[in-house]
């Protein structure tokens, strides 16, 4: 009987495994990744999603001229690096953290407002044979206030 | 009793399967946690390209806070008598009117801190505190929040970043409950309070050459990421209401012409930010920003009623 009871609860608890995931993945964002803006004042939007090996994510957002900003992007231990692309709504790379040493964050101003596309991808290891990695990747955005 | 005690399990068992299968079936693709090896990738390529392919798509509206921050740049002033009044929060009893009013409290908390309008901030956040209560996302705004402001009163950075904190708590509370059809409510009410108080506060509806007026126009790009995220979630009939509304606003937008150059990347010097130099050529008609105020002003009034 108490083998049973534990099978059930073992199994209920990878049911729910999911939304426990959301929830690490929001402490994340909070406790970690939110530290990094500073002096920056979060703008206390939430963007954040589970990400696996080969994956990316995009964002859309309008960036208003005279506006500093900063761009932060954290991703869990479990993944190695994550590397980031602004680009315009052409596609057109305006900066790439890969050709800045993976730099987790970028600070920079609009002279004119624009919507700008952030792709996030989490690179593949390419260490063939082995799990592919997951985990919580975010990318938050920082208000310089006068 | 131990046959009592199975028929519990069993009722346990069948309850953890329709809340484990709503999980599962609520989650974006993304979110799925793929464990497979790249050997298996290899020798299985339909599944390869479907991993390569997926891809989560995030519409980010100006928060209330830097909605505040750039109409306080643009030169607007403060009044209070734009504010939707905290007795209104009484009149919001369902979802839907709940959402937005928490929205647009939460946009007139972050203009009335900014301003330093201290008491105004502490009553609107208390508001926004029963938004959010009714909505059930309990704890995103708790007395201590409320706390916080009163004992710093005098303290901008402070104060900005409890506002900030608010909004996480309430975002994040809403996506992990799966619930972000409220969540974009919330954030579409935010962005048209900022529409209404900025076009509320052009003192000169003939003379449109001014900044106030050019961020305005500059909400047509906001406006398509509004839309963008409503649409995402369609299946809500209430969302679907406010993306009809939208769908009116974005009538009027279209007579408002922008026209970008391409950006040029000035890096940054001395640890600076890198610049994004460009220009916008923005045409407004005094007919058309007219229309554009009196929109706003309607769509405004219908959700704060």
């Amino acid at each position: 009987m108490k083998s049973f009871t534990t099978t059930i609860l073992i199994l209920g608890l990878l049911l729910l495994q999911p939304h426990s995931t959301q929830a690490q993945c929001k402490n994340f964002a909070k406790k970690i990744c939110k530290l990094e803006l500073a002096p920056y004042v979060h703008d206390g939007n939430y963007n954040a999603a589970i990400l696996t090996e080969g994956e990316d994510a995009e964002l859309f957002k309008t960036f208003y001229a005279g506006q500093e900003y900063r761009i932060s992007i954290c991703g869990s231990e479990s993944l190695a690096k994550i590397e980031f692309l602004v680009m315009d709504v052409d596609r057109r790379v305006l900066y790439s953290n890969a050709k800045n040493n993976y730099a987790t964050s970028w600070n920079f101003k609009v002279e004119a407002t624009q919507q700008l596309i952030i792709l996030v991808r989490v690179p593949s290891s390419g260490n063939s044979g082995s799990e592919l990695a997951s985990g919580c990747v975010a990318i938050m955005f920082g208000l310089k206030a006068e | 009793m131990a046959t009592g005690f199975v028929k519990r399990i069993v009722k346990l068992l069948g309850l953890l399967l329709i809340v484990g299968g709503v999980a599962c079936k609520s989650e974006k693709p993304s979110d799925k946690s793929l464990k497979v090896t790249e050997d298996e990738l290899a020798a299985d390529s339909v599944i390869s390209q479907s991993i390569q392919s997926v891809k989560q798509i995030f519409y980010s509206l100006p928060s209330p806070l830097e909605t505040a921050l750039i109409l306080k740049r643009s030169g607007a002033v403060y009044n209070e008598d734009l504010l939707n009044p905290v007795e209104n929060v009484a009149h919001y009893n369902t979802s839907k009117s709940m959402a937005l009013n928490l929205g647009i409290y939460s946009t007139d908390l972050s203009y009335a801190s900014l301003f330093d309008q201290t008491q105004a901030t502490i009553n609107l956040m208390n508001a926004s505190k029963k938004m959010a209560d009714g909505l059930g996302i309990l704890n995103a705004i708790d007395n201590s929040v409320i706390q916080r402001l009163e004992e710093n009163i005098n303290n901008r950075d402070v104060i900005m970043e409890t506002i900030s904190e608010t909004f996480l708590n309430t975002n994040s509370i809403l996506e992990e409950d799966d619930r972000v059809a409220i969540g974009s409510i919330i954030l579409v009410g935010g962005w048209l309070e900022g529409l209404y108080l900025a076009t509320s506060l052009v003192s000169d509806e003939k003379k449109m050459d001014n900044e106030l007026v050019d961020r305005i126009a500059d909400q047509k790009f906001s406006l398509e990421t509004v839309l963008s995220l409503l649409k995402q979630n369609s299946d809500n009939a209430d969302v679907m209401e406010i993306y009809s509304d939208m769908q009116k606003l974005s009538e009027i937008f279209y007579d408002i012409q922008i026209s970008a150059s391409r950006v040029e990347v000035v890096p940054a010097s001395n640890n600076g930010a890198t610049i994004l130099r460009s220009k916008n050529v923005i045409t407004v008609n005094p007919d058309v920003f007219n229309k554009l105020k009196t929109k706003v002003k309607e769509l405004r009034t219908k959700y704060t009623a």
